[in-house]
């Protein structure tokens, strides 16, 4: 009912047919948004890393090819870590969401060690790929995979050093409202991370093994 | 492995004494400006009001005197360049090749990255929060850490002078030249870490301004009523996030072939060199329009400013930069057709850049149509901006000659493409630069610039810029290829020294620009901006004193159509009053933060370190750059107050100028 009086008040309808009424949006809002813009901005970045290896896929150089060297079981199991540490990003959110410090703080322990674990992995390929003598000087093949793999490696690693910092920050200041922007910038972050991980695990493992 | 890494005292290029005598030249005057700066203890305002600072204004001042001291540079370098053509037929010249090479490789990647780029990015620092009629950009802090990170990076390419050398490669070091086995020194080590510190800068710098325009707008403000500049910021910063990240990336896997031994762009092992060229052409071609579109809005206020007119085809305007910005980033091929991708793929590339000429002509058109009944001042920017159209046209015109594969096979690499691009950069980009310093001067610091010096600089640039690069398209149809050390074609010494001249010309332009400043602020008493509006302005950064406030509005403007400041000025003479005296209050500003100097400080020794292999030091600045992130976002104070009466105060002294400057009676003020 007060809606249908708010349509017909000429004050309410004259300002809403200006554009942009409200001016500046509020802090929350314009942090996420730019972070996203940067996020979008990281995509692409990938995105080049994504064509560098298309382009260089079968350039192996008579050394050896994806279907030689991946092991879906490893991969699987980062898969996994990655995801569970996803997850349990996301139990932090709502630890966040609830204001419960110790939840948040063994939510965020949890995603960090899932991530470490994902990254030990990780490091057990590279160096057991460079032992076999399959290292990125092999092959350009073998260049774009590492470089590829290796650039969301760096990035997994700097979002544990930003998440071991968050942690440190909201115990030291509490929920306050530019930590809970930072939180939500992180959480952004780590989830980015897995799209990123779902597409390099389906177009480099999964269509790599099939030859 | 030593504790310098690969850093001797052989790294001194002690057996070439020109580098050495410029760089100490360089040095000395640095040094004396630093001891007079000391010594007139004007260091703690320096550090506190402008190193510091976070505000927009002062951050895009900082970049444009970036731009102009790296113009010094890089011209220097076009001087040594031409003086050497004019003087080398038939002879060696007075330039050895290797240190030749060095020349055009810093001569390109300074005038783009250090001095096309922040003065573009320095006006939009400046002038987009004002045209919005907001405080501020979205990251106040981030923006100084963008700025310091240019600044790093434009650091290091000067390094390179007296420590080591340069790249010996062109501007955009193609392997496999650039490879570690044929440039083994670290002239490509400094080209790509002093881009990769700078372009990250340049990439927060868009995400800052993407974000800002966005998001925040006065009330009021919607799309269809941001002013031209505003529109095409938006449209430059859109391509900087969307183009950037391809730079970073494709200099990584140099940088890994370099470094690690992979195998992206060697001949070697299946890496694959055209994929370089590909991918860095694929930033590249957004880049000349991440420089021109700013410069196509500076173009619009100035010449709807003083045509006193609105600017005609508004809607298309902002259609066409959009289109624009689309089109920039499908158009790359046409910088290596002769790769030999075939018919095809270069008649789809070919079309698609002549498509880019359309949009560009309509603008071409609505300035015109701008101009057309107007009535006119023929100020210095005037001047600039008709100087653009016609010289633009033309770039224009060997640019769509250039985008017709055949034509394109002959003329490749020749020096017809060297004038083409500096015709558009230097008609376009540059003098849009100048215009719109000259516009936004009394803005930035409060009295207008000398017209007399800007428009005998006016002359001398546009006459030293057809002298200097008319020849060259000759010269490129006489077969003349690109970056030559020496030749011995009779035909082409003429035409050498008559582009010799333009340059000298070019240096006279530059010495009026020096004077305009030094007669500018000696009687800037005489030339105070009293009204904020010297130019009788159309949008809202006119509305608010010059210099503007810290807080740049005591209230933010209510924004009733196109051309807000316009349309208050025409409410006002029509009422004669002024609008309400509004209800101050207190205004929250960003405090000043040393986090972008003190993270650049470490970003430059990393980089450095990284250059000359002195991995401690690589771990040292990259974790002093954290540690400095880490005290930032540890602070607990991120604002401070700006009392009420202050803000009263001020914005009751802007309305009486405001009142002057309407010829309104004293009771139009409550």
């Amino acid at each position: 009912m007060s809606q249908t009086a708010n349509a017909h008040d000429p004050n309410k309808w004259g300002r809403d047919s200006e554009p942009n009424p409200d001016g500046p949006a509020p802090k929350r809002i314009v942090v996420s948004y730019g972070f996203w813009i940067f996020l979008l901005s990281d995509f692409i970045l990938f995105a080049c890393f994504f064509a560098a290896y298309a382009v260089l896929k079968d350039a192996t150089a008579g050394g050896p090819s994806g279907k030689d060297l991946f092991e879906l079981k490893l991969v699987e199991a980062e898969t996994v870590l990655l995801l569970l540490s996803s997850f349990a990003c996301g139990m932090a959110g709502i630890g966040t969401l609830a204001r419960d410090m110790r939840w948040f703080q063994i939510a965020m322990a949890a995603t960090g060690l899932l991530g470490a674990g994902f990254l030990a992995l990780e490091a057990y390929e590279f160096l057991h790929l460079i032992g076999e003598g399959a290292g990125p000087g092999r092959s350009a093949f073998l260049s774009a995979f590492f470089a590829l793999v290796g650039c969301h490696g760096l990035h997994v690693t700097l979002g544990l050093l930003w998440l071991t910092t968050m942690m440190a920050q909201a115990w030291s200041k509490g929920f306050r409202e530019d930590i809970l922007r930072r939180i939500l910038c992180f959480s952004l972050f780590w989830h980015a991370l897995d799209i990123i991980w779902v597409a390099l695990f389906t177009m480099i493992y999964l269509m790599g093994v099939r030859g | 492995m030593s504790f310098t890494g690969k850093l001797g005292w052989d790294s001194i290029p002690f057996q070439e004494p020109l580098p050495l005598v410029s760089a100490a030249v360089i040095g000395a005057v640095l040094l004396g400006v630093f001891v007079w700066v000391w010594r007139r203890g004007h260091l703690p305002y320096l550090w506190k009001e402008w190193i510091t600072s976070v505000d927009h204004k002062r951050i895009g001042v900082m970049y444009c005197l970036l731009a102009g001291v790296m113009l010094l540079r890089g011209f220097s370098d076009a001087l040594l360049m031409r003086s050497q053509q004019a003087i080398a037929y038939g002879n060696g010249g007075y330039l050895p090749p290797d240190h030749y090479d060095q020349i055009f490789s810093a001569h390109g990647t300074i005038m783009i990255f250090f001095v096309a780029m922040p003065f573009m990015i320095g006006l939009m620092n400046f002038v987009v929060p004002l045209q919005l009629g907001v405080r501020d950009v979205a990251f106040p802090t981030l923006n100084s850490v963008s700025f310091w990170l240019t600044c790093s990076g434009a650091l290091l390419i000067n390094m390179s002078l007296v420590i080591g050398e340069f790249a010996k490669t062109g501007w955009l070091v193609y392997p496999p030249l650039s490879e570690l086995r044929f440039s083994p020194g670290v002239g490509v080590d400094y080209y790509l870490w002093a881009l990769q510190i700078s372009g990250m800068g340049t990439l927060l710098s868009g995400v800052n301004l993407v974000t800002t325009i966005l998001k925040m707008r006065a009330p009021g403000m919607g799309y269809s009523r941001m002013p031209m500049f505003t529109w095409t910021s938006l449209a430059s910063n859109l391509l900087i996030v969307a183009s950037f990240p391809v730079l970073t990336a494709v200099l990584a896997m140099l940088i890994l072939d370099r470094y690690l031994g992979f195998h992206f762009f060697t001949p070697e092992a299946g890496g694959n060199q055209m994929m370089f060229v590909n991918l860095i052409w694929a930033w590249g071609h957004p880049e000349v329009y991440i420089l021109i579109l700013p410069a196509f809005g500076v173009f619009s206020e100035i010449i709807s400013t003083f045509s006193s007119k609105p600017l005609f085809g508004y809607r298309s305007m902002v259609i066409a930069t959009m289109v624009i910005c689309i089109l920039s980033f499908m158009v790359w091929l046409h910088h290596f057709f002769t790769m030999g991708a075939g018919a095809d793929v270069n008649g789809f590339f070919g079309i698609t850049t002549m498509i880019i000429a359309v949009p560009t002509g309509v603008k071409v058109f609505n300035w015109l149509f701008t101009m057309y009944g107007g009535r006119i001042r023929y100020t210095s920017m005037m001047l600039w901006s008709i100087g653009f159209i016609v010289t633009f046209v033309i770039g224009g015109m060997t640019g769509v000659m250039l985008a017709v594969p055949p034509a394109d096979f002959v003329l490749h690499n020749s020096l017809f493409l060297v004038a083409h691009f500096h015709n558009v950069i230097i008609g376009g980009v540059l003098f849009g630069a100048f215009a719109g310093f000259t516009f936004w001067f009394p803005k930035m610091f409060g009295f207008t610039l000398d017209e007399r010096w800007g428009k005998r600089a006016f002359w001398l640039w546009l006459s030293g810029f057809y002298l200097a690069f008319m020849p060259l398209y000759v010269l490129g149809l006489m077969g003349m290829t690109r970056r030559m050390q020496h030749y011995d074609v009779p035909g082409w010494h003429p035409w050498l020294i008559a582009a010799g001249l333009g340059a000298l010309l070019i240096l006279a332009g530059i010495g009026c620009q020096i004077m305009m400043l030094y007669v500018s602020i000696r009687t800037r008493k005489d030339r105070i901006d009293e009204s904020g509006d010297p130019w009788d302005g159309r949008t809202l950064e006119w509305i608010t004193t010059s210099p503007p406030p810290a807080f740049n509005f005591a209230v933010l403007p209510d924004v009733k159509g196109e051309e807000a400041y316009w349309g208050i000025k025409a409410k006002a003479r029509e009422n004669r009053r002024l609008s309400d005296r509004p209800d101050y209050e207190p205004i929250e500003m960003p405090r000043n933060s040393p986090t972008g100097i003190v993270s650049a400080f470490f970003a430059t020794a990393m980089g450095f370190a990284l250059i000359w292999h002195i991995w401690w030091l690589v771990i040292l600045g990259f974790f002093g750059a954290w540690g400095t992130f880490i005290v930032f976002a540890w602070r607990d104070q991120a604002e401070y107050e700006i009392p009420v009466e202050e803000v009263e105060r001020l914005d009751q002294a802007r309305r009486r100028s405001k009142a002057t400057l309407l010829d309104l009676p004293e009771e139009a003020l409550s």
